[in-house]
């Protein structure tokens, strides 16, 4: 049984990895005061912008939910991989021993904490700004861990591609959005569901959702280390 | 031990064996065939101008650059086969810090340190000899002084316990205690084992340091110098 070794060091690594893209976050503040005072502002444009009716804000209010969500989770990904690219970081990594898968699975679990944290602030902003009435709490909880998981390990794989690069700022948003377009449409149609008082509809969306994030946790376990290398 | 034993090779052959190395910056052959062997507990000195390939050079050993022709072993890995394998084994203070400003210094060097799957405690004691230990192991990296990140990459490199030291240009930035600090780290690396390679313009210092000086210039070895000091073995 080698694999088991393997596995725990992975998984030892990527643990270490979190901790630390954790720390430092609660350190710098940069969630705090750059990430969701952004997304809470997207939150009062779109209610500005469909304030005057009250009614297409309420039917739009889960896809609303979720672009707040992708773009603001788009600052926290260029974030975890700013800080590796800074003052010859990225060469230590590369020298430290470390997996890269658990480097991979690290980065991830960090994004997807920091999109938890982002998302029941913004349910909160939703609840409040759009008066929207909260049903079907298993399905949008199902949703919300499903959605995170896909973004934040599609992000992380695209992240490490666009952080070698020059034009990394605005390239990422450019690659990851069009990959991330049937995580939205499911993410929306769940919360859809849900919200109509019909979860069985929303279900089969929460379903693709978990293929997408199982298909990206294993390109990103196997593609990270080459992609790292590039970078 | 026997010559034909594996155990007795591996511990008299060179750490570093380097034959017409060659290795690319983009179009530009910065190592343009480097010959070079450094025995175990050698401190090799790296002389030459700025882009000699002296930077290059260690990168290269670090297994951070390829080498795209001639041969490159480094402690029994071939460079050219995986270069990632000789990685964890080495350690490379280079110009960039490696160090996130946000963290104190502590945790900068438990990070490195545990990524190296290193005991925590080597990390408590790299900080003590470098003089980070008490009220600076508190302070964002972000907040010290040149010398001062200088002092914690070095408390990174020394909690890991590399078998091969490569460092670039490690007195720069640092007073005269933390120059005195590094080359009494690089003599005890040498007598415990350790293998180094340092680049440096500060040559009255480093020449005093080093068995070997090796002076590079257009990416090739020119000439090496191999003095009569002790060989560290105590």
């Amino acid at each position: 049984m080698n694999s088991c070794p393997a596995v725990t060091i992975m998984l030892s690594d990527a643990w270490l990895i979190a901790r630390k893209d954790l720390k430092l976050e609660i350190r710098s503040r940069v969630a705090l005061n750059q990430v969701i005072p952004f997304a809470l502002l997207v939150l009062v444009l779109f209610a500005f912008a469909l304030d005057p009716d009250r009614g297409l804000l309420e039917k739009a209010t889960p896809g609303l939910y979720w672009i707040a969500v992708l773009f603001s989770g788009l600052l926290a990904m260029q974030r975890s991989f700013a800080v590796e690219a800074a003052d010859g970081v990225t060469d230590a990594l590369r020298l430290s021993g470390l997996t890269p898968s658990g480097i991979y699975l690290g980065k991830t679990l960090s994004v997807a904490v920091q999109l938890l944290v982002l998302e029941v602030l913004l349910g909160v902003g939703v609840a409040v700004l759009y008066g929207t009435s909260i049903t079907g709490w298993l399905l949008l909880l199902a949703t919300i861990v499903v959605a995170t998981a896909a973004i934040s390990t599609a992000g992380t794989l695209f992240g490490v591609v666009a952080a070698g690069l020059r034009v990394r700022e605005t390239l990422l948003p450019l690659l990851l959005l069009p990959v991330l377009a049937p995580v939205l449409i499911g993410s929306t149609r769940a919360f859809e569901a849900a919200l109509s008082g019909t979860p069985s509809e929303g279900w089969p969306w929460v379903g693709l959702m978990s293929v997408f994030a199982a298909v990206y946790v294993v390109a990103g376990i196997f593609g990270f280390g080459p992609l790292m290398e590039e970078s | 031990m026997e010559p034909d034993d594996p155990t007795f090779r591996s511990v008299t052959a060179p750490v570093v064996h380097l034959r017409g190395a060659v290795a690319l910056l983009g179009r530009f052959p910065a190592l343009a065939g480097v010959d070079l062997d450094v025995d175990r507990r050698r401190i090799v000195l790296l002389r030459g101008a700025n882009g000699a390939g002296k930077t290059t050079l260690l990168r290269a050993l670090a297994g951070l650059v390829p080498i795209t022709s001639g041969e490159a072993i480094v402690l029994g890995v071939d460079l050219r086969v995986d270069r990632r394998a000789v990685r964890h084994r080495v350690g490379l203070l280079a110009h960039g810090t490696g160090l996130y400003d946000e963290l104190t210094v502590a945790d900068n060097v438990r990070f490195w340190t545990r990524a190296a799957r290193a005991d925590s405690a080597d990390a408590d004691a790299a900080m003590a000899r470098l003089g980070l230990d008490g009220r600076l192991s508190d302070v964002a990296v972000g907040r010290l002084s040149t010398g001062q990140r200088r002092r914690t990459s070095l408390a990174c490199l020394l909690a890991r316990r590399p078998e091969l030291w490569l460092l670039d240009e490690p007195h720069a930035g640092l007073d005269k205690e933390g120059r005195d600090i590094v080359d009494d780290l690089v003599r005890d690396a040498a007598a415990a084992g350790a293998t180094i390679i340092l680049s440096s313009h500060e040559l009255d210092r480093s020449i005093e340091l080093a068995d070997e000086i090796v002076t590079l210039g257009g990416g090739v070895a020119l000439d090496e110098f191999v003095s009569g000091g002790d060989d560290h073995a105590q």
